[in-house]
């Protein structure tokens, strides 16, 4: 294993979360097409995101939005202003920080359900199963 | 000629403050074995000793197979480049006090293994041929010399530093993906030429590194820079060349 620094790191979390977004987005295809068979069909497929289990798999995939999106802007500075290159280091851990600060409250709002809290939207709270 | 380097090895290892060290080399020996293996050797050398001497040491006076590529020892023909504790380093320019005592050496990554620390460089040096790496001008010569001035010569200053020891291509994983990739070193000779205001082939050389094989494989990863003995900026510079094929223009910066 090569002992790259925080840039081989930023890649790799990269390429994961990028893999990871990837099999979400199969997922959700599948669970959009339930809405051809109608609206039972639908509500009674999408109660599978209501499952303890499923919900700390969300919390991976937010995780991974987050710092896909976040660490695609460092890139995107890297490549189009000619000093962004220098400052690639601090951006990495800005980016770090950024998804940890935006992943908190976003945690909070999917994980409460399983403790039997509904902050915000008590219709879509289904109990834990 | 300094004395130092005609003492006798062993004479001159006799002061009270010697390391002892313990250096772990994967070795490749393929009349041997079909399989690289890990061989430890212990040592004592002086503090400022560089790892090539430690290893030279090795060679000397525990087992004459160890086998790797030196020449200058002193960090400008890139032929030491290997992995040193996980990371690519010339053996030339470390000093053994900066090592730590327990070392450990493998060949570099992304390059076919020779023997023990010997890679092939072959493949390397074909894909640096590919970028045209030399002034390419078919107007007239003048009478004395192409001039430039100061700040011409200062636009590619970085990349004129490159000794094309492999440290960077070894470091970066889209060149373990695919060895058809151009590779770090590449486009830093190619920069070098590129920004070279007496240079006409600029626009032949972006052809080249805008394929599939070219710049774009670089993901920005950085290992290059960290690896690279000459303190160059490889990301930039590919950065840079990213950048001109993309503004089709070498003067946007
Ligand atoms: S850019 Fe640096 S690391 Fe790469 S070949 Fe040249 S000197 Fe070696
Ligand atoms: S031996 Fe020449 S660079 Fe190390």
């Amino acid at each position: 294993m090569y002992r790259g620094q925080s840039g081989m790191w930023s890649w790799l979390f990269h390429r994961i979360t990028g893999l990871g977004v990837l099999f979400f987005l199969l997922i959700h295809i599948v669970d959009i097409t339930l809405a051809g068979f109608g609206p039972t069909v639908y509500d009674d497929g999408i109660k599978i995101f209501s499952l303890g289990i499923v919900r700390v798999l969300s919390l991976a995939l937010i995780a991974s939005v987050l710092y896909h999106a976040c660490n695609g802007l460092r890139i995107l500075i890297i490549d189009f202003w000619p000093a962004g290159h220098k400052y690639q280091r601090q951006m990495f851990f800005a980016v770090v920080a950024l998804s940890i600060a935006g992943f908190i409250p976003m945690a909070f709002f999917v994980v409460a359900p399983i403790f039997g809290r509904c902050p915000g939207a008590p219709n879509t709270c289904a109990p834990f199963i | 000629m300094s004395t130092a380097t005609r003492t006798p090895a062993a004479a001159r290892r006799s002061g009270a403050d010697l390391l002892a060290v313990a250096i772990k080399v994967k070795r490749y020996q393929p009349d041997r074995s079909d399989k690289p293996y890990w061989q430890e050797f212990q040592l004592q050398v002086e503090p400022k000793d560089r790892l090539v001497d430690a290893l030279n040491q090795i060679k000397w006076e525990q087992d004459g197979t160890l086998t790797f590529r030196r020449s200058c020892l002193h960090g400008v023909c890139g032929s030491d480049a290997m992995r040193v504790n996980g990371r690519n380093r010339l053996a030339c320019k470390l000093l053994m006090k900066d090592v730590g005592t327990r070392i450990t050496i493998e060949p570099m990554l992304g390059f076919p293994v020779i023997r023990d620390l010997v890679v092939d460089m072959d493949p390397f040096f074909a894909k640096y041929e590919k970028v045209k790496p030399f002034l390419i001008n078919d107007e007239p010569a003048p009478a004395a010399e192409r001039l430039q001035s100061a700040e011409e010569r200062a636009r590619y200053d970085d990349t004129t530093k490159c000794i094309l020891c492999g440290a960077c291509t070894g470091s970066c994983p889209s060149v373990w993906a695919n060895r058809d990739w151009v590779g770090p070193a590449s486009i830093v000779n190619a920069h070098r030429f590129i920004f070279d205001s007496r240079d006409r082939a600029a626009g032949e050389r972006l052809r080249i590194l805008g394929d599939r094989n070219g710049v774009w494989r670089c993901r920005t990863i950085f290992n290059c820079t960290e690896a690279c003995p000459r303190g160059i900026h490889v990301t930039d510079a590919i950065e840079e060349v990213k950048r001109a094929i993309m503004y089709g223009s070498t003067e946007t910066e």
